[in-house]
Parts: structure tokens; sequence; C-alpha cells
């Protein structure tokens, strides 16, 4: 059943019809029937906040649920993501190092250093990953998780020297409530890295099997396997500079996609870019709607309903185990 | 024709494939066979750039392979590894298109689904081409694999252990496939095989490790013989001609070494 309307088409449709209702949800009552007699008012919120939070939720929720796809194919890991593998801690160490060092510093400079030292943190990882002998499903997520964790206390460290705890909190705590016109022009730099990664689709699948399987088709595994780890760190900075941390999006979207799907990344990369981008809609419209006229950030509705079914997913794939 | 010249693989200290040469002839079955530990799969990694060599040669028509570009050697040579590739959800279909891939880079021409379909129709998988390989048993999952290497259109196939875990039916049903393949497509076949009877009924040439080096190579006839064999293996082995095929009993014989008191000793309850 659930197979039969996991088709592009569908998906899409349902995107689309959320992000109209995202267009009208919110503090300012905008009706959907006023679209042809817009106040000057109405139209300056459409087009400055509403249009941008919606195409940041598109990008973001894609870019996320795209990274733990690659991550998890490289890693051969159904448990690798952004978040389970530290790279958003390195991405938030990053921004505050480049803070830090230069207080003045604009969005492109941040995004530089959040880029570098998700890029470090994760070829870490890897090197990490790949030296241990025990490679259990479970145990690889774990040492990347702890790795978040240390590089999350050094950030809360280094912040409370420079008196900027509060800053980091709302790297901690995604949100799209700030992301007016101006501020999230940035994700659309995700979008050139997108096109990127649906060139390399074939080559990651081909790398998700193996090193010794890669090489005997005539592919340089290594190679692949860094142009993966750049574009993953470089999508889920940008996410992390321009919304902040939506945890567990890039481990969930893709494992859903998984059991329905497969794993050839062919037949589902478009799929899990789009039903990221429906989850993180989902959840921002329900945050917008629960307390109105407050707002519960997306990060944590995102972190509510995604550790339900984060555990739901471990619990099946016991029992399939 | 590949020359295999003096290769040597060590691990720290230890050396464990010693200066081994071997000529591959075209269009025959060879297999390599040894105790555990004796080096083949390390031999065979090694012939097909898998894994780096401390010295020697491995010359393919007259080139060195380790000087080839990557994408051109596919072309050419192809292993099968022992396969534990489970934890993807491929189809059939998608694992043999993976074949194609040193020619099209992953972006399927219609000469290439062409063979694919060729591939799935000789290996008979037409039926579970849709269905994930984890679905399948273990006879169906090894021809998956073999109908990629077809796929690959390689003169040369390398297969590691592709018996491991077969029942008699579907090892005999895997090497009558091997077999046509040399016959019908002109391959150069090369596998690692642990029981010397398979061996012995389906190779034209046999080569034995022992200890990393070469304890003999020649045609089949040449080495399935009691001497050379018990050299080898260190236990007794008698052979017997049965239907033109030379087969070993090996199965109550004498073991050499000290495990044999202590088996004796468990089978009348001493241990």
């Amino acid at each position: 059943m659930i197979q039969k309307l996991f088709r592009i088409d569908i998906l899409i449709f349902l995107l689309i019809v959320l992000s109209i209702i995202s267009m009208f949800v919110g503090v300012s009552q905008i009706h959907i029937s006023d679209i042809f007699n817009l106040t000057e008012n109405q139209m300056s919120i459409l087009i400055h906040s509403r249009l941008p939070r919606t195409v940041s939720i598109i990008i973001a929720g894609a870019s996320l649920a795209v990274c733990g796809l690659v991550m998890q194919q490289l890693t051969r890991n159904k448990f690798v993501s952004p978040t389970t593998a530290g790279t958003t801690e390195w991405a938030q160490l990053g921004i505050l190092l480049g803070l830090i060092f230069f207080p003045a510093l604009s969005m492109m400079g941040r995004l530089f250093f959040a880029v570098a030292l998700a890029l470090l943190g994760t070829m870490l990882f890897m090197s990490i990953i790949t030296r241990i002998k025990f490679k259990d499903v479970i145990f690889v997520p774990l040492i990347g998780m702890m790795l978040g964790g240390v590089v999350a206390s050094v950030s809360t460290f280094l912040a409370l020297r420079a008196d900027m705890l509060q800053a980091i909190s709302g790297w901690m705590h995604g949100s799209f409530s700030t992301l007016i016109s101006g501020k999230y022009e940035i994700l659309y730099i995700s979008i050139p890295l997108f096109i990127v990664v649906f060139l390399y689709a074939s080559q990651f699948t081909v790398a998700g099997m193996g090193e010794d399987f890669s090489t005997n088709l005539g592919m340089n595994y290594k190679l692949i396997v860094n142009i993966g780890l750049f574009l993953t760190a470089a999508m889920t900075a940008i996410v992390v500079v321009s919304v902040g941390m939506l945890p567990f999006l890039g481990l969930i979207v893709p494992n859903i996609v998984s059991i329905f799907r497969g794993d050839h990344l062919k037949g589902t990369l478009t799929i899990t870019a789009i039903t990221g981008a429906i989850f993180v809609m989902i959840c921002d419209i329900l945050g917008r709607v629960v307390i109105a006229p407050y707002e519960i950030s997306v990060g944590l509705m995102i972190a509510t309903i995604g550790s339900a079914i984060f555990l739901i997913l471990i619990f099946r794939r016991v029992k399939d185990a | 024709m590949i020359s295999v010249k003096g290769i040597t693989k060590k691990y720290g200290s230890k050396t464990v494939v010693d200066d081994v040469s071997i000529d591959i002839e075209k269009g025959k079955i060879t297999s390599l066979i040894g105790p555990n530990g004796a080096g083949k799969s390390t031999v065979i990694s090694m012939i097909t750039r898998l894994l780096d060599k401390n010295s020697g040669e491995v010359l393919l028509e007259g080139d060195n392979i380790f000087t080839q570009p990557h994408g051109e050697l596919a072309k050419k040579i192809t292993i099968l590894k022992q396969a534990n590739h489970l934890e993807l959800k491929i189809t059939v279909r998608e694992l043999i298109s993976f074949g194609r891939f040193p020619y099209s880079k992953g972006r399927l021409t219609d000469e290439d689904e062409q063979i694919i379909d060729e591939a799935i129709s000789y290996m008979g998988l037409k039926e579970f081409e849709e269905r994930y390989i984890d679905e399948l048993s273990g006879g169906q999952r090894q021809r998956a694999y073999i109908a990629m290497t077809i796929a690959q259109d390689t003169e040369y196939i390398f297969l590691d252990e592709p018996l491991n875990n077969l029942d008699m039916k579907h090892s005999v049903q895997i090497m009558q496939i091997l077999r046509r393949l040399c016959r019908d497509k002109n391959k150069t076949i090369i596998i690692v095989i642990h029981d010397i009877n398979f061996a012995s009924c389906y190779s034209d040439n046999i080569v034995a490790l022992k200890d990393g080096k070469i304890a003999i190579s020649g045609t089949a006839n040449e080495v399935i013989t009691k001497e050379v064999l018990e050299g080898i293996y260190e236990m007794e082995i008698n052979i017997e001609s049965i239907c033109g095929h030379r087969i070993c009993f090996y199965f109550d014989g004498v073991i050499e070494g000290d495990s044999t008191e202590l088996a004796a000793n468990y089978l009348i309850g001493n241990a």
C-alpha cells in the first residue's frame, strides 16, 4: 500500500500542497482566498518571509536527507548520517572558531569555516571507522556520536570563554523563523552541489559495494569516497550555517526510502530529496500551528517525531536480523 | 595470456606469497588449489591488482597490469571475490548492470541494456531480475554475480572460491556454467577451489600452492596424482579412475601431524 504511494509524482504533488499550506500558515493571517487582492503589507510578508521560509525548508530538508543517503552508502552503514557521524558538531565548531578569530565574519566566511571543519571531522570519522576491526552496525554510529559529543563540549567550552554561549545555542536548535530574504540565500549554494551528487549517483552506489568491488569495475574508489565526503560536509555545513541543526533527518528519511525503494541511488536520490523536504515541511508547519501564535522550533519537532521513527527503525532491524 | 613473474607479498616480516610465477593459458580453466593459508586468495588478489605486491610483475598480453589505467583493465579482467555485499538492497538486474560500469560509467546505453538482458537469460535469471539479491538462495545469488561478470565482458574471469556454501547440485551447476563460458565464449577462467575432486573433474590446468610457494603447476592429469597431492596436503590420498575422471579418496586415510592422536582419542572416548 505505502509502496504504491511512494512514487515521484505523488510525492511532488504532496510537496506542492504542503508548500502552499506553508505559505499561508503563520502569525499574520493571510487567507488563500486573498491571493488576488493582497494588501502591500501582506504581499511583503509573503515575499520576504513566507517564501524564503518555504524555499529554505525544501532545500534544507532535501540537502540533509541526501547527505545522509550518500554517507550511508559510502560507509555501508544504515545508521550513519550528518548527526550520527558528528558532522554537524564539527560545522558548529567551525562557525564558532571563525567568529572567535574574526568577530565581524560574514555569512560566507562562516560557511567557509563550517565546511572546512565539517570536512576535517568527517575525514577523521572515516579514518577511524576504516581502522577499527569491529564494524558492528550500531558501533560505528556510536563512535560518531561520541566524537560529536566531544566536539560539542569543546565548542561549549570555547563559547563559554569567549562569551558566545547564546550564539551557539542558536545553531543547536534549527529554526526557519529567522530566515527572511537577505539571510536565506546562502542555501542556494546547495543546488549546484545537488547536481554534482546526481551526476555521481552511480559511482556512489558502486562505492557502496566496497573497495574491491569498485576497483574491479575500474573505479577510483578513494577519489569517489573523497568527493562524496566533500559534498556531504559542504551541504551539511550550509544548512548548519543558515538554519541550524536538524537532527535525525539524514538518518530517518533515507532509511524509510530504502525500505520501499532499495539502495540503488539512481532510483532513490530524487525520492529521498523530496521526502526529506516533505518531512521537514510537515514538522515546521506543525511547529507553527501547535502552540500558535508562538512557535516550536523545527529542530525540536524533528527530534520528537524523528526519535520515535528512529526507534521503530531499530526495532524493525532487530526483528529482521 | 597472463604471465605472473615472481610475485611476492609480505605482511611485516612474514612472507605469505613467495616468488610465485604462473603462466595462465588462454581459453582454459585453471584451478588454484592448496591447503588453508597457502596464499591462494592473496595470489589472485595480486594478479587482479586488488592487492599491492612487494615485488614481481604481472603481464597481460605482455603489458604490466599495474601501469594500465584502471578503467581499461576492467574491460579485460574481472574478479569475483567471496560474496558478502548483502548490506545493500540491490536488485538482480541492478547488480548485473554494474558489470557495464567500465563501459558506460553508470549511464546505460541501449547496447548495455541488451548485453545485460543476454547475461540474464544466459544465466537463467529472467524470473528473478527484479528481486533483491538478499532474497535469493546461495546458488541463485552466485549465478547473479557470475552474470555480472558476463556483462562486464572481460576475457579473463577470476573467481575466489565460487563454490563456497553451495550444495552439490548448485556446485555442479556453477562449474558447468564456467565450462560453458570457456567453450561458448572463449573465456579464460581462473578459480580458487578447495574441493580437489571438483578441480580434477572441471579444470584443464591446476596450480597447487603450499606455504606461499608453487608446489606444482601443470595439466589436471599431471597434478592429480597420489604423490603430488599427499605432498601438498600431508595426508593419505588414494586416486581412482571413475568414468574417465580421477577421483581422490581421502576420507579415512592417515593424517600426518600431531592432531591425529587427539582425533583418535576423541573417537574412542579418551578426550
